[in-house]
């Protein structure tokens, strides 16, 4: 599902994030990548999103090399991707319902169609009541979860999550994390990069020091 | 295609959506379009109804046609026979030159002079009505006459034609030089207003491209907005002439009454009414792609 071959990337003025690595994440795999700040998580993740392309080596992200991608085929990767970041990147104008739905609009999905996998997935996710409500009046953990269902709500086959606990209490955290396990467990592949992977201790750990597998 | 329709519908929507969500800022746009529209608009109106007062009112441009003075009458005869079958005259009359004699001996100060000439100094002549009379088909036809035998001189009385022409040509380019300008400051009122929308959409345009927005999901309600905005301010516009129109319609009608000329103040006709909204929507929408090229990139 994820492939990693020599893998390199250096931001200017010449700081290498990830020096060269190697490594492979299989289908339906729950991994974490694990590290202190700075170790290259989240520009891994960055890599595999095509949100960052590699300086050297090649990524291949369901059998499709994301560096050699055409700025114009970049979309169509991420659809079938689903992403979750650290600081949620909600749309504070839109209700619960219409930031869920954001990923199906943009893949122009009925509208039908559409809202009946918004509400599965805020119903996943325990946001099913609170569609109506505004992010800005929802608790940290809540806005997560939010984040959570507008990744899954295309049905990704690949959950990829950078940091999704960081902001939480412990008790948020756990709830946050037995999410990921519940979509684990029908088969989606989940990759998440955290400082704390003792929340996911059933995943493969992936550590990560100064860009180099530990 | 579904897919294609929808995403347009929902960019449509958005678009709507971001006009009405900060309404003081629409309406002034809207004013600002309109406004600077109605100027050319206003003006194109007002040159098609002088147009329309100066075909019904001035009379028709004539050809005088003059014989050389040794042509006799059979001469003439022929030319005016002619004349008669010539697909460029509407209308010929025949102005013997005993009838011009007999005319400038009754004209005051002119007997005296007329009575010590020992033969008639006047050539026999035609009035002419062009089929067209514009300028050019004017100067056309006078040249072809000047080519009949024993035809002296053609003379054109289109002066008041060309004097009418030239205004009319002056109005046309002040007007096109008008809806130029503030067709350029139409582009630049929504060049900006998106340039305010791309700052504030900041967020939603890099949520969008990290959930998989093509560039043209992201710049569909841009344009839309561009367009809405063009058009709706074309409207006003086109509401700016038609309130002139009536408030002027009074005192231009008791101008004409006290001239005695039959003439009531026209409105934009269907179709410049037409051209002015669609112009509009038109600008509008180049103004959003100038806009999103500068401050969307690639």
């Amino acid at each position: 599902m994820i492939q990693f071959k020599h893998v390199s990337k250096r931001y200017p003025p010449g700081i290498d994030a990830l020096p060269d690595i190697d490594f492979e994440i299989g289908d339906g795999e729950f991994a974490v990548i694990s590290g202190h700040s700075g170790a290259g998580k989240s520009t891994l993740l960055k890599l595999v999103a095509a949100i960052e392309r590699p300086t050297g080596g090649v990524v291949l992200v369901n059998g499709q090399n994301v560096g050699a991608l055409k700025r114009n085929a970049v979309p169509y990767l991420r659809r079938n991707l689903g992403l979750v970041f650290q600081d949620q990147k909600l749309l504070f104008d839109r209700n619960v319902f219409e930031n869920a739905m954001l990923p199906l609009s943009i893949a122009g999905f009925p509208p039908r169609e559409a809202a009946k996998r918004v509400r599965a997935a805020l119903d996943k996710v325990g946001l099913l009541e609170r569609e109506k409500a505004m992010p800005i009046a929802l608790s940290g953990g809540e806005q997560q979860r939010l984040a959570i269902a507008r990744a899954v709500v295309n049905r990704p086959n690949l959950l990829i999550a950078d940091e999704p606990t960081a902001h939480l209490d412990h008790e948020t955290a756990r709830d946050v994390a037995q999410i990921f396990r519940d979509f684990h467990q029908v088969g989606v592949a989940v990759v998440v990069a955290t400082y704390d992977s003792g929340l996911f201790p059933e995943a493969r750990r992936i550590a990560l020091n100064h860009g180099r597998l530990a | 295609m579904i897919a294609w329709l929808h995403q347009h519908r929902d960019a449509f929507l958005l678009a709507l959506r971001r006009l009405t969500a900060t309404p003081l800022n629409t309406l002034l746009s809207l004013l600002a379009i309109g406004i600077a529209l109605a100027l050319p608009a206003g003006g194109q109106m007002l040159l098609a109804n002088v147009l329309h007062l100066a075909s019904d009112t001035a009379p028709s441009p004539q050809i005088s046609l003059f014989m050389s003075l040794d042509a006799p009458r059979a001469a003439s005869e022929d030319i005016g026979a002619r004349l008669q079958k010539h697909p460029g005259i509407r209308a010929v009359r025949f102005v013997p030159r005993e009838d011009t004699l007999a005319r400038m001996r009754t004209s005051e100060g002119l007997g005296d002079v007329i009575d010590i000439l020992t033969k008639n100094p006047f050539p026999d002549a035609f009035v002419i009505d062009p089929s067209d009379d514009s300028p050019a088909a004017m100067e056309a036809l006078a040249k072809d006459l000047k080519r009949l035998p024993r035809v002296e001189h053609v003379q054109l009385d289109s002066a008041w034609v060309r004097r009418l022409d030239a205004l009319l040509k002056l109005g046309r380019t002040g007007v096109a030089l008008l809806a130029v300008l503030l067709g350029v400051g139409l582009v630049a009122i929504t060049f900006n207003t998106i340039r305010l929308q791309v700052l504030t959409q900041r967020q939603e345009i890099e949520v969008s491209r990290l959930l998989g927005a093509t560039d043209a999901y992201i710049r569909r309600p841009f344009y839309y907005f561009g367009l809405l905005q063009g058009l709706l301010g074309g409207f006003v516009a086109w509401a700016i002439v038609r309130l002139a129109t009536l408030w002027l319609a009074g005192p231009v009608g008791e101008l004409a009454q006290l001239y005695s000329v039959d003439f009531a103040l026209a409105p934009l006709s269907r179709g410049d009414s037409l051209l002015l909204v669609a112009l509009a929507a038109v600008l509008g929408g180049l103004g959003a792609m100038l806009s999103l090229r500068q401050h969307l990139g690639d």
